[in-house]
């Protein structure tokens, strides 16, 4: 009877007051969406840094002048250097085949550009793609070098946007969590005054604080769930709209979000979700209830 | 059953204390009377018997218990030998009779099948017979408190505070709740009351106490309002 009772009351609280609740559950599900869009970010740059880093590559590009007792040198000091992985030389005529491929849309481009004008190039692989600056230093004044690129510079702006977005997320999280909060403290308080006269019968008979906390608690922790589970509806739709639709294009060059690392994120949304609902309400009703 | 030793209690930003090295002892099944001016102090007592609001000094000891040390989390079991009745009823006005009695019962973990079985009694004893349906509206205000008195009973309490339970009634409705307070404390329930209704001292004949700017200033056995 007791658990029915207090289910009960917790319905007929949320329906009481239900604007006051659906404005509660709306910022609920924003700032949870967004700690899971951002949780889900975080994954996803893992992945992706994973798999970008692992196949990154530094290039030494030479003179198109260099001798071959030139190349052949700096080719024996790569190959000897214990930073370096491995090494692959890309001669003139490969390079102009890479060229040839990467352009193919452009034939223009292609007709503009000779065959030799394309400089020879080693391109290494580093053990710790970290210590790129030694390997600069070491080789930028060797004779027959022109140039050393190192692709991780991209990735790093590439991953700093990637980053700011995160970032951006969880702070859009935080600001609505707050809100959401202050939403939750003022409900339980519309809800503990509406339900003052019972509240002091309930103390004057003895009634234990839990039994008169746990409605108005319970309020705020189912209005959590809901919201939790409204930001799962959103993260799945967001996901069927970005991934499936409109960037399917970048396929190849996004690691996938599965619905698994959905499914995977939605306990934390939910957890949080509750926990800071209870947590809220209990504190409330700390200084509204003095139970 | 009740002792106040040299309780002594001035609140925040009072010029003088409420009750100044006040010493009582009530017995098991005894009928006291707290009567003086408003402001003397008597429902404070009736506040620190409940365990509402702690002594500045001294001890009070409630049925065996020190509530003086007693910590806030032991506070709801401790009422529940403790029946209480005040001048404004306190019903729920969404609810009946039954129903205003049967919440007490409940929402301290028992059964609605022993609601079922010990609230119509507590409605007859008080004489409710017949109005368990009725809403607190739809009853005189003697009717009223006498839910509020079956509310404070049917837990069979130990004690029974009542504040100055007749302040809102016309006198003959007044003197039936007496009677009924009298029927409660024959059942051996120590009964404690705040009043300044002269009228019903003097036609009880009941121990007295009377408080005077916190100081008790007579306690007599078989006193009248004076």
């Amino acid at each position: 009877m007791r658990v029915k009772y207090v289910l009960s009351e917790v319905l007929v609280g949320l329906w009481r007051n239900v604007t006051m609740s659906i404005a509660m559950i709306i910022t609920m599900a924003v700032s949870l969406t967004m700690l899971g869009a951002s949780g889900l970010m975080y994954r996803q740059v893992d992945d992706m840094k994973d798999l970008y880093y692992k196949n990154i590559e530094v290039s030494i590009f030479l003179k198109t002048d260099v001798t071959d007792a030139q190349r052949e040198q700096v080719q024996g000091q790569l190959e000897a250097d214990p930073l370096i992985n491995n090494v692959i030389y890309v001669d003139k005529t490969e390079a102009y085949k890479r060229f040839q491929e990467m352009f193919q849309d452009a034939p223009d481009l292609i007709s503009a550009v000779k065959e030799d004008s394309l400089p020879p190039s080693f391109r290494i692989k580093l053990k710790n793609p970290e210590q790129y600056k030694n390997i600069y230093d070491q080789y930028k004044n060797t004779e027959g070098v022109e140039e050393i690129i190192d692709q991780s510079r991209l990735l790093d702006k590439i991953f700093n946007i990637l980053t700011s977005i995160q970032n951006i997320a969880l702070a859009a999280a935080v600001v609505m969590a707050i809100a959401a909060l202050l939403l939750v403290a003022n409900t339980i308080q519309v809800a503990a005054y509406s339900k003052r006269r019972e509240v002091a019968v309930m103390k004057l008979v003895g009634a234990s604080n839990w039994f008169i906390q746990a409605p108005f608690v319970l309020e705020a922790v189912v209005a959590g769930l809901i919201g939790s589970l409204l930001g799962l509806v959103a993260l799945v739709a967001a996901k069927y709209l970005l991934f499936e639709r409109s960037l399917s294009a970048l396929d190849g060059l996004l690691s996938p979000i599965t619905w698994g690392d959905i499914l995977f994120i939605f306990p934390l949304m939910a957890g949080v979700g509750g926990l800071v609902s209870a947590g809220t309400a209990w504190i409330t009703l700390r200084f509204y209830l003095r139970v | 059953m009740i002792q106040l030793e040299q309780v002594t209690k001035t609140y925040p930003k009072a010029s003088r204390p409420s009750l100044d090295n006040v010493s009582v002892s009530i017995e098991k099944g005894e009928f006291v009377f707290f009567i003086g001016p408003s402001g003397s102090g008597k429902s404070t007592i009736i506040k620190m018997l409940l365990h509402e609001v702690a002594p500045n000094k001294g001890r009070v000891v409630v049925n065996g218990k020190d509530v003086t040390s007693m910590r806030s989390w032991k506070r709801p079991h401790f009422r529940r030998s403790i029946g209480c009745v005040f001048q404004d009823f306190r019903l729920l006005p969404n609810r009946t009779a039954y129903e205003n009695v049967a919440f007490a019962l409940e929402v301290i973990g028992k059964t609605k099948a022993v609601a079922r079985r010990v609230v119509p009694e507590v409605l007859e004893l008080v004489g409710l017979g017949g109005k368990e349906h009725r809403y607190p509206h739809e009853l005189s205000g003697g009717e009223q408190q006498r839910v509020a008195v079956a509310r404070a009973f049917v837990n069979r309490p130990l004690i029974l505070l009542a504040d100055e339970p007749t302040g809102n009634l016309d006198p003959d409705t007044s003197i039936e709740i007496m009677r009924l307070l009298d029927r409660i404390n024959r059942t051996g329930t120590t009964v404690v009351m705040v009043t300044h209704d002269s009228n019903i001292v003097n036609q009880m004949r009941r121990r007295v106490v009377e408080i005077e700017s916190g100081r008790i200033v007579r306690d007599q056995a078989r006193g009248v309002y004076g």
